[in-house]
């Protein structure tokens, strides 16, 4: 055989990864083999990889069980490393993490995007010593990530377990896709916990995909299939540079659909009553260019990306439709987490405002409601991005506060017509400072003096006293909201500011 | 079976559906008033109304029973 020939041979072995066997289980659930991923992911398949020969002494181990390279998607390189489950259920070996280290440090010195496709049981715990404890062990991973936050976009694809140190790779990520029924997060498994905790619990119950996408909020965005997944991601990574220097990249602009009802005639004129808040999101972004994150979690608060003429926007909108659009401990950290992530890549940021304020009672108090609070107001204070608050019915309280309100430097707070914007609502104001009064009137006098009192109230906040006052710097017709947008942001374009000077700021976390 | 849980704390100011009545999915059965708005309460699934837990003005915390619906 001559070295030509050996060399093919050993490429095509490796190639093919672990055990027939392993590759049938995998196909049973649905999942995809790692260069299937990695085929479906890139524009035209990977251009670079590397150790791809990674403890090739060893038959059993092809490529220690992770791919790791470089590819294209969208027409711009990306990293990725891509865990291999038909090689030992995709554990860390040595190996394994000193090629996820080198492919993060090629992230950091290329400054492009890193995906994980993550797939793997964890640690092989009788090769410890070697990939645990040290200076090049997993925890450098970690530390990488943290590293790379915020300086190069980093997305999670989680298409089967992430366990225990393990789970901490999406846990870094900017957003992590989870493969419905088969992607799960957990630090101990079902297993442990019952030995440990005396715990009895399913994998779903405790780690599973559902789960974390709309209860413990570490994942971003369920999906039903890998190919779901890989599309998500592609679209995702369309609204973000390369990294934090650079800025979107501008699409062809496209139009809004044309709808029956107008803006005008979807905002019910009671403050009170409930509408659907992605109804208005449609009638001013670029036709379906909307990518939610967090749908399921939080759905109080809708996050996502969109494009309003070709150009990329980061919408953070209260929904009314849920929970009244209060804001809880989850929203605010909803919000938080995506304020930074737009921030972070000079994506602009709009606010829909339609919130009652902040959640009040014993429940929230003791989930630390302030200190979340806190958070969410602290990172949109701190965001140099161009700033739209538009307050489109109501903006009470703190609310206004954590949505970008006049206090918090947006480029402009502008109002449709009939928004109100208080310390609280009318029946809210009037009980809290007539209540006495209320008290001392016989009762037929009672509801005529509320009515009285509220009216003066609602004249007291009325917009264009607040308009004459300078609070806002626009009342818009509702239907011209888009063209306002549209102007703004492509003059506020050029914004460079530096928040302040220090080395970090001490927040609630 | 299917429980409808309040989704926060407030109190109960409209039963919309009736015991028995068949619902739809999304459909509400409940509204409720919480910090001042109205919060409705819809079915996940639909089926029949087998069970109201509330009646109008109780108070309810975030994952009370409001209704069951088979």
């Amino acid at each position: 055989m001559s070295y030509v020939e050996d060399l093919q041979n050993r490429i095509a072995k490796i190639e093919k990864g672990g055990h027939e066997k392993y590759h049938q289980k995998n196909e049973e659930k649905g999942k995809l083999f790692v260069r299937k991923r990695l085929e479906l992911l890139f524009d035209e398949g990977m251009d670079i990889e590397d150790a791809f020969f990674a403890n090739c002494m060893d038959d059993s181990l092809p490529s220690d069980g992770v791919v790791t390279g470089i590819g294209k998607i969208n027409g711009q390189p990306v990293c990725v490393m891509a865990n291999d489950s038909t090689v030992k259920a995709g554990s860390w070996g040595k190996r394994t993490v000193e090629k996820i280290i080198r492919i993060q440090e090629t992230a950091m010195k290329l400054e492009i995007p890193i995906l994980y496709l993550v797939d793997s049981a964890g640690a092989r715990i009788t090769d410890q010593i070697e990939m645990f404890p040290g200076r090049r062990g997993a925890g450098r991973i970690f530390h990488n990530q943290i590293k790379l936050s915020g300086r190069v976009p980093q997305v999670c694809l989680l298409f089967g377990p992430s366990a225990a140190g393990g789970a901490y790779i999406p846990a870094f990520c900017d957003v992590v896709v989870m493969v419905d029924g088969n992607a799960s997060m957990y630090l101990g498994s079902p297993r442990m916990a019952e030995k440990v905790i005396g715990e009895k619990v399913s994998l779903e119950e405790m780690g599973g995909a559902k789960m974390h996408c709309s209860v413990s909020g570490v994942g971003d965005v369920l999906v039903k299939s890998e190919e779901e997944a890989i599309e998500y991601s592609r679209k995702y990574l369309s609204y973000f540079p390369a990294n934090f220097r650079e800025k979107p990249e501008m699409m062809e602009p496209k139009k809004i659909k044309s709808f029956e009802k107008s803006i005008k005639e979807l905002i019910p004129a009671n403050q009170n009553a409930p509408f659907n808040m992605h109804d208005l999101i449609k009638r001013i972004i670029d036709e379906e260019s909307f990518c939610e994150i967090k749908k399921k979690f939080a759905p109080e608060l809708i996050t996502g990306l969109a494009r309003i003429d070709g150009k990329t926007v980061g919408i953070i909108a209260n929904q009314p439709k849920m929970k009244g659009g209060v804001l809880f401990p989850d929203s605010a950290d909803k919000s938080a987490k995506f304020v930074q992530l737009c921030d972070a890549f000079n994506i602009p940021l709009l606010f829909l405002v339609d919130v009652p304020g902040f959640m009040i009672g014993t429940k929230v108090e003791r989930a630390g409601i302030i200190r979340h609070g806190a958070k969410m107001l602290a990172t949109m204070s701190e965001a140099t991005v161009p700033k739209i608050s538009v307050i489109v019915r109501k903006a009470y309280g703190a609310g206004l506060y954590a949505m970008a309100g006049p206090a918090f430097d947006p480029d402009c707070c502008i109002a449709l017509p009939g928004a109100q914007i208080a310390v609280m609502g009318p029946e809210a104001a009037v009980n809290a400072v007539y209540a006495n009064k209320m008290l001392e009137l016989p009762e037929e006098e009672r509801a005529g003096f509320i009515k009285e009192k509220q009216d003066e109230y609602k004249d007291n906040i009325d917009i264009y006293r607040l308009a004459s006052e300078m609070v806002i710097d626009a009342v818009i017709e509702p239907d011209k909201l888009r063209d306002e947008l549209t102007r703004r942001f492509s003059i506020y374009e050029a914004k460079n500011v530096n928040f302040t000077e220090r080395k970090h700021g001490v927040y609630p976390v | 079976m299917q429980e409808v849980k309040a989704t926060m704390a407030g109190s109960v100011w409209k039963i919309t559906v009736k015991q028995g009545e068949q619902v739809e999915e999304d459909q509400d059965i409940v509204i409720l008033e919480s910090m001042k708005m109205e919060i409705p309460i819809g079915a996940e699934e639909a089926g029949t109304v087998k069970e109201l837990k509330v009646a109008e003005g109780d108070f309810v915390n975030e994952g009370d029973v409001i209704a069951i619906i088979e």
